[in-house]
């Protein structure tokens, strides 16, 4: 990617799109995999206890929202890095 | 580098005055202990110390943030710190059901309510990356702003203006009334004065300040909300598990409650009614055993009827596994399967993205940098209580099990006598009614004599039910058992239900007691529940206050400046925007009134209906450049018509459903056509124009120039501006 500093404004906004596209592919995915997967299975997840806690009840109640909030804490990270690699920071006319 | 150094002095600046304002908050409420352990301070001075102080503090800063700009009374300047912005959210986002009636829901439901908690916190996911740094990229007032600038033309943002209020009145009017209770219960004034005085707190600030103050208020709101919803709890798991971090402590409370719920019998597991062989178990922690019933349909539309003399036929009451019919005939059956559940949760989701109040408060950042960040904090702050939340259900059901499910009620622990006073939990042992006058029965009472179950022969003729001595017998007639004790007879007298000891079913706690009984369960003193009632108020104030700017904003911006008179005076605009404040505000208290069941479960479908009209849209509008105004109109009417076509029929009779799929989760069917309408129509209709192409390629670029989008905004895009 070393032919950024020759592309074009709309090329480099073009190359980010798909950049930041591919990222929150990747993000949601997570996102459902971790809301979604595990309430299909929660009785038998209900079975296996951690520090008593059934383990289909902790996904819903504790694993689901920590992994959210990494997910934005980490998007914003990667975007920021993004912004930078792009040439496209913010008030950077 | 000038700039940062102001900006990064302004931050310190902030950060110290909201320091000292929780550590004052913090040593007020000790010396409010203190005073109250050592000099006996009556209770009502106590609340209403807390009252007037917290309410003063809002008004406060409402005072020092007053302003005649236009920028900061929409959208606060847009300069709002990213971490502040997001306890602002927080606050704007944590309305009074969060924070009193959530735990309670949770301690009923037990795990099938973790679609709440998965629901209104997954939510922001979606929000930070989907629409968020496109929101603060546009950079305009308002939401309707976004889909009349994208889609163009007149219809768009009507419509988006139409439903943002209509979506926003209903739940404004459900903080009102979160209010009036609040007030009603800790200070003992009336409800209707709860409403005033409540009220004319939101307006002191909203009024003069707009968005500036609501913003700087809602983050004051949000450390009194979080200390006093930490406090109480952590407390209560000290006392019951010897460890202070309740999170971490309560999986031992649900070891607790799995054993007592089978020594009580409570988890007993029976196959599904639909002949499936599906086992469904009942309990707190097993999942999927809530069955479907239109009873909240029976009672809102009595209730109205009641209130308003009218005469709408409530429908016939049902329930879907239909339990008047013998077990052993197949019926449909959808407990045990997980679609109701999944698709609650994606419908709140989707529509907690969905929702005015807090897409507009990403315009408020400085920058498309900082509004990500600002999703983050939003939900890392909102995180604490939905985290904490389930930790509050578990102390309670585990507390109500051990100490007073199975008890005698002449034995119950002191805290539940308090709260049954209050009417907030219910015994419906009939041991209950003695000494109660006839023609005054409780609330669970009084339908049973009307249905013939329950008959009351005032023997002595005193007027009152006289049950002292009285032994229980029972007959069989027409096949039926019918049992007598002392006055009362009838099928609802068996020997459980006069025995004076509280079963598990006699049992009926209102979910707002589980987070106000919390501090007496743990032994605290008063003061810790007036901080509990000041942290109600916050969460209820600081989401109202939101709200009334979106309507507001609507009417002010969207209707007349945007619509009717784009000549409008900046002055005119300021000056029209405070007045319908405070029309929204009045409108919003008299509907708050009658206290409608109704209001409740309105906002409960506002998911529903913000995920399948905006949510698509404003998606479609930044990552498909394609989608045009018809499709966007087409997509918005299309998909909240099939939401509202099955809420209303599944609302009124369960037993039209798909998939077991409740009213609440309505949108599930609304979104898919939504997306689906607007698509073809799209494709139909000629692409749009040019510059609302280069306007989406605006959006997707980061660098921000705040200029250039409010020319586009306008329509007096400059040639060759781009």
């Amino acid at each position: 990617m070393s032919d950024i500093e020759n592309m074009s404004r709309q090329e480099r906004i073009n190359a980010y799109w798909k950049e930041n596209n591919r990222l929150i592919a990747i993000l949601l995915a997570i996102w459902f995999s971790v809301a979604y997967i595990p309430p299909l299975f929660v009785n038998q997840l209900n079975n296996i206890v951690i520090a008593g806690f059934p383990l289909g009840y902790y996904f819903g109640s504790q694993f689901s929202l920590v992994v959210f909030v990494i997910l934005i804490f980490y998007y914003a990270y990667a975007m920021n890095k993004l912004d930078a690699k792009y040439h496209l920071k913010d008030r950077d006319k | 580098m000038a700039v940062n150094e102001a900006i990064k002095l302004r931050n310190n600046r902030l950060a110290q005055y909201y320091g000292m304002f929780t550590i004052g908050l913090i040593v007020f409420s000790l010396i409010m202990g203190g005073l109250e352990l050592v000099a006996g301070m009556p209770k009502a001075w106590i609340g209403w110390t807390f009252l007037m102080l917290t309410m003063g503090m809002y008004a406060f800063i409402g005072i020092m943030s007053r302003t005649k700009i236009l920028d900061e009374y929409y959208v606060a300047g847009r300069n709002v710190p990213a971490i502040f912005n997001g306890m602002a959210t927080g606050a704007d986002w944590m309305s009074a059901a969060s924070f009193i009636s959530m735990a309670g829901t949770l301690y009923a439901l037990g795990y099938d309510a973790l679609a709440y908690i998965m629901g209104w916190t997954g939510g922001y996911v979606l929000l930070a990356l989907l629409f968020a740094p496109y929101i603060r990229k546009f950079g305009q007032y308002t939401i309707p702003d976004f889909v009349g600038t994208r889609y163009g033309g007149r219809w768009p943002r009507l419509v988006a203006a139409i439903s943002a209020i209509i979506v926003s009145l209903t739940y404004v009017t459900a903080q009102v009334v979160g209010v009036g209770i609040i007030m009603s219960r800790f200070i003992g004034v009336p409800y209707e004065w709860g409403v005033v005085i409540g009220l004319s707190g939101v307006l002191v600030c909203s009024f003069l300040g707009g968005m500036k103050a609501v913003t700087w208020t809602q983050v004051a709101q949000y450390i009194i909300l979080i200390i006093a919803y930490m406090i109480p709890v952590t407390f209560l798991s000290l006392k019951l598990t010897g460890f202070p971090i309740p999170q971490f402590s309560y999986g031992y409370a649900l070891q607790n409650i799995t054993t007592l719920e089978k020594e009580l019998k409570i988890s007993s597991e029976a196959p599904a009614r639909d002949g499936s062989g599906r086992m469904i178990q009942q309990g707190y922690v097993p999942a999927y055993n809530e069955g479907m019933s239109n009873a909240a349909a029976v009672t809102a539309i009595n209730q109205i009827n009641g209130y308003f003399g009218l005469n709408i036929t409530p429908p016939k009451a049902q329930s879907v596994p239909d339990t008047s019919k013998p077990a052993d005939e197949i019926q449909t059956d959808w407990r045990g399967t997980p679609w109701n559940f999944l698709a609650l949760t994606f419908c709140l989701m989707v529509g907690t993205a969905g929702l005015p109040h807090i897409l507009i408060r990403f315009y408020t950042v400085p920058s498309v940098r900082e509004s990500r960040m600002s999703v983050g904090w939003a939900l890392f702050f909102i995180f604490l209580l939905y985290f904490t939340a389930p930790a509050y259900a578990a102390f309670a059901r585990w507390e109500i099990l051990q100490n007073v499910v199975g008890k005698e009620i002449s034995a119950l622990p002191e805290w539940t006598k308090n709260w049954s006073n209050l009417g907030l939990i219910t015994q419906r042992d009939y041991t209950t009614l003695e000494g109660k006058p006839i023609d005054k029965l409780p609330a669970w009472a009084a339908p049973q004599v009307k249905s013939g179950a329950l008959v009351i022969t005032d023997a002595n003729g005193n007027g009152k039910i006289d049950l002292a001595g009285a032994t229980f017998s029972e007959t069989e007639v027409d096949g039926k058992k019918v049992g007598t004790f002392g006055e009362l007879s009838g099928t609802a007298i068996t020997k459980t239900s006069v025995d004076g000891i509280l079963q598990f079913g006699e049992l009926n706690i209102d979910p707002d007691t589980i987070v106000l009984s919390t501090p007496e369960i743990a032994g605290l003193p008063y003061t810790v529940a007036a901080l509990i009632a000041a942290g109600g108020l916050a969460a209820a104030l600081s989401t109202a206050d939101g709200l009334l700017v979106v309507i507001s904003s609507a009417i002010a911006h969207d209707f007349y400046y945007r619509i009717l008179n784009p000549k409008a005076s900046m002055n005119t605009r300021i000056w029209l925007g405070k007045t319908m404040l405070v029309v929204a505000a009045v409108i919003a208290a008299l509907l708050a009134l009658p206290r409608l069941a109704l209001i409740a479960q309105m906002v409960a479908w506002a998911f529903s209906m913000a995920a399948s009209s905006f949510f698509p849209v404003v998606l479609l509008g930044i990552f498909w450049k394609r989608c045009n105004g018809p499709g966007a109109i087409a997509g918005m009417v299309g998909g909240l018509s099939v939401t509202l076509f099955y809420m209303y029929n599944n609302y009124l009779d369960p037993s039209f459903n798909v998939l077991g799929i409740t009213h609440l989760a309505a949108g599930i069917f609304g979104i898919p056509v939504n997306f689906l309408l607007c698509y073809i129509v799209s494709k139909l209709t000629a692409a749009p124009s040019q510059e609302v192409q280069d306007l989406v390629d605006h959006l997707r670029s980061p660098e921000l120039d705040d200029e250039l989008m409010t020319s586009i905004a306008s329509g007096k895009q400059a040639a060759g501006a781009h």
